[in-house]
């Protein structure tokens, strides 16, 4: 017997009344629906015959809804946080410098990542992951250089998330020891909210960028360690004020490194190479 | 565009917890954004039909809590609203500062049936 309302239980909610077939089905979430379904073509009047004496009233107002509220308090990124904290805890296990590097489009990422595994890959043993919407064409420009490389390839996907990195460094499996460069998509934007779980962000500006940058895409300053300068060979060219261009970096983030470089002639890249040396001897952080 | 995978993020955790209430239909679901947090607002209501089209959300309401931003100063302690993350302490000028509010991306909570 249902409970809701009295009327035939399981078995018998088929229930043939004179020639009508009367199917009653029980919905019993928190509304009560009483489909009636009439499969012999004939009129359908609204009236009920049921043989068990009892009416019914179709008025749902009678019904209890039963709306609640369920209290989640559920970081959207949550999932992302969690495997990234998976990430960190590989590489603080095998003394890896992992190091996201993010900037705009054409900043010259993947230059200076050439420039860094030809000078120094008899120094440090080098693995990259390259992001990019598509195409293998930095993962070949890197592989040329002798240095394992995945191609993440994110399809209309705007950054790389943590578990992205998770498939990409199983794939790796880099050694002790080493430096791994996350090449992150081009895009000053998104990536900044995505944590991948790196010892390090590096945000790379060139020359040609302007200096109010820091200032129209702040989050992304504000959440890394070093800034690198790049393109500092063609200054003489161009009416921009290093100076300022740091003052308002250092507004968003008051403990922001700067190092200037210049991939194409190798300019400043002693600086770079300098830091990546004092990171490498320096103990992981536990953050 | 993040503020698509965020839609999406929102719509996998309404997912695991309507299956988790037993209730069968989300109502309105209840965010928490700051205005820190890196989130357009437009954006997502752009995104927003796209992303909870054929989900548990398709027919929720959905309510945003814009949260304002927030911060102390580390040099001289004052607590001032913060509208950009580089917004100077008005009391002293450092850009040095803890922000305290305004960073929150959450699901608050969800009406169901």
């Amino acid at each position: 017997m249902c409970g809701t309302c009295g009327c035939g239980g399981d078995e018998n909610n088929i229930i043939l009344l004179g020639k009508e077939h009367h199917h009653h089905d029980h919905h019993h979430h928190d509304h009560h629906h009483h489909d009636h379904h009439h499969e012999n073509g004939h009129e359908h009047h609204h009236d009920h015959h049921h043989g068990n004496g009892h009416t019914h009233e179709h008025d749902h107002h009678q019904h209890d809804h039963k709306q609640k509220v369920i209290a989640v308090e559920q970081d959207v990124l949550q999932h992302n946080e969690l495997m990234a904290a998976r990430n960190r805890g590989y590489f603080e296990g095998r003394n890896i410098l992992a190091l996201n590097l993010v900037s705009s489009p054409g900043s010259g990422k993947t230059s200076l990542l050439e420039r860094t595994l030809t000078d120094k890959k008899d120094d440090f043993s080098f693995y990259v992951i390259e992001g990019d919407q598509q195409s293998l064409n930095d993962a070949n420009r890197i592989a040329a250089h002798d240095i394992p490389v995945v191609q993440i390839n994110t399809g209309k996907g705007c950054h790389l998330e943590s578990d992205m990195i998770y498939r990409a460094v199983k794939k790796l499996d880099p050694d002790q020891n080493s430096i791994l460069f996350i090449e992150n998509v081009g895009n000053l934007v998104c990536p900044a909210m995505f944590n991948l779980g790196e010892t390090d962000r590096i945000v790379i500006i060139s020359t040609t960028e302007g200096v109010d940058k820091p200032i129209k895409y702040p989050d992304m300053f504000l959440t890394s360690r070093v800034c690198i300068i790049n393109k500092t060979d063609l200054l003489p060219y161009l009416g921009i004020d290093l100076n300022e261009l740091k003052e308002n970096a250092l507004k968003v983030n008051p403990s922001l490194e700067f190092i200037e470089v210049s991939a194409t002639t190798g300019e400043g890249m002693d600086q770079w190479y300098e830091w990546l040396e004092k990171k490498m001897k320096a103990t992981p952080e536990i953050k | 565009m993040h503020e698509l995978s965020i839609a999406m993020g929102i719509v996998k955790i309404a997912r695991q917890e309507l299956k988790k209430s037993g209730a069968h239909k989300i109502l309105r679901i209840d965010l928490d954004i700051g205005k820190l947090a890196g989130i357009e607002f437009e954006a997502l209501d752009f995104v927003w039909p796209m992303a909870v089209k054929d989900t548990v959300l398709e027919t929720a309401e959905r309510r945003v809590n814009k949260i304002e931003g927030k911060a102390t100063c580390l040099e001289c302690d004052t607590e001032f609203a913060v509208k950009q993350v580089y917004d100077p302490c008005p009391e002293c000028n450092s850009y040095l500062k803890g922000i305290i509010q305004g960073k929150e991306l959450r699901v608050q909570a969800l009406e169901v049936e």
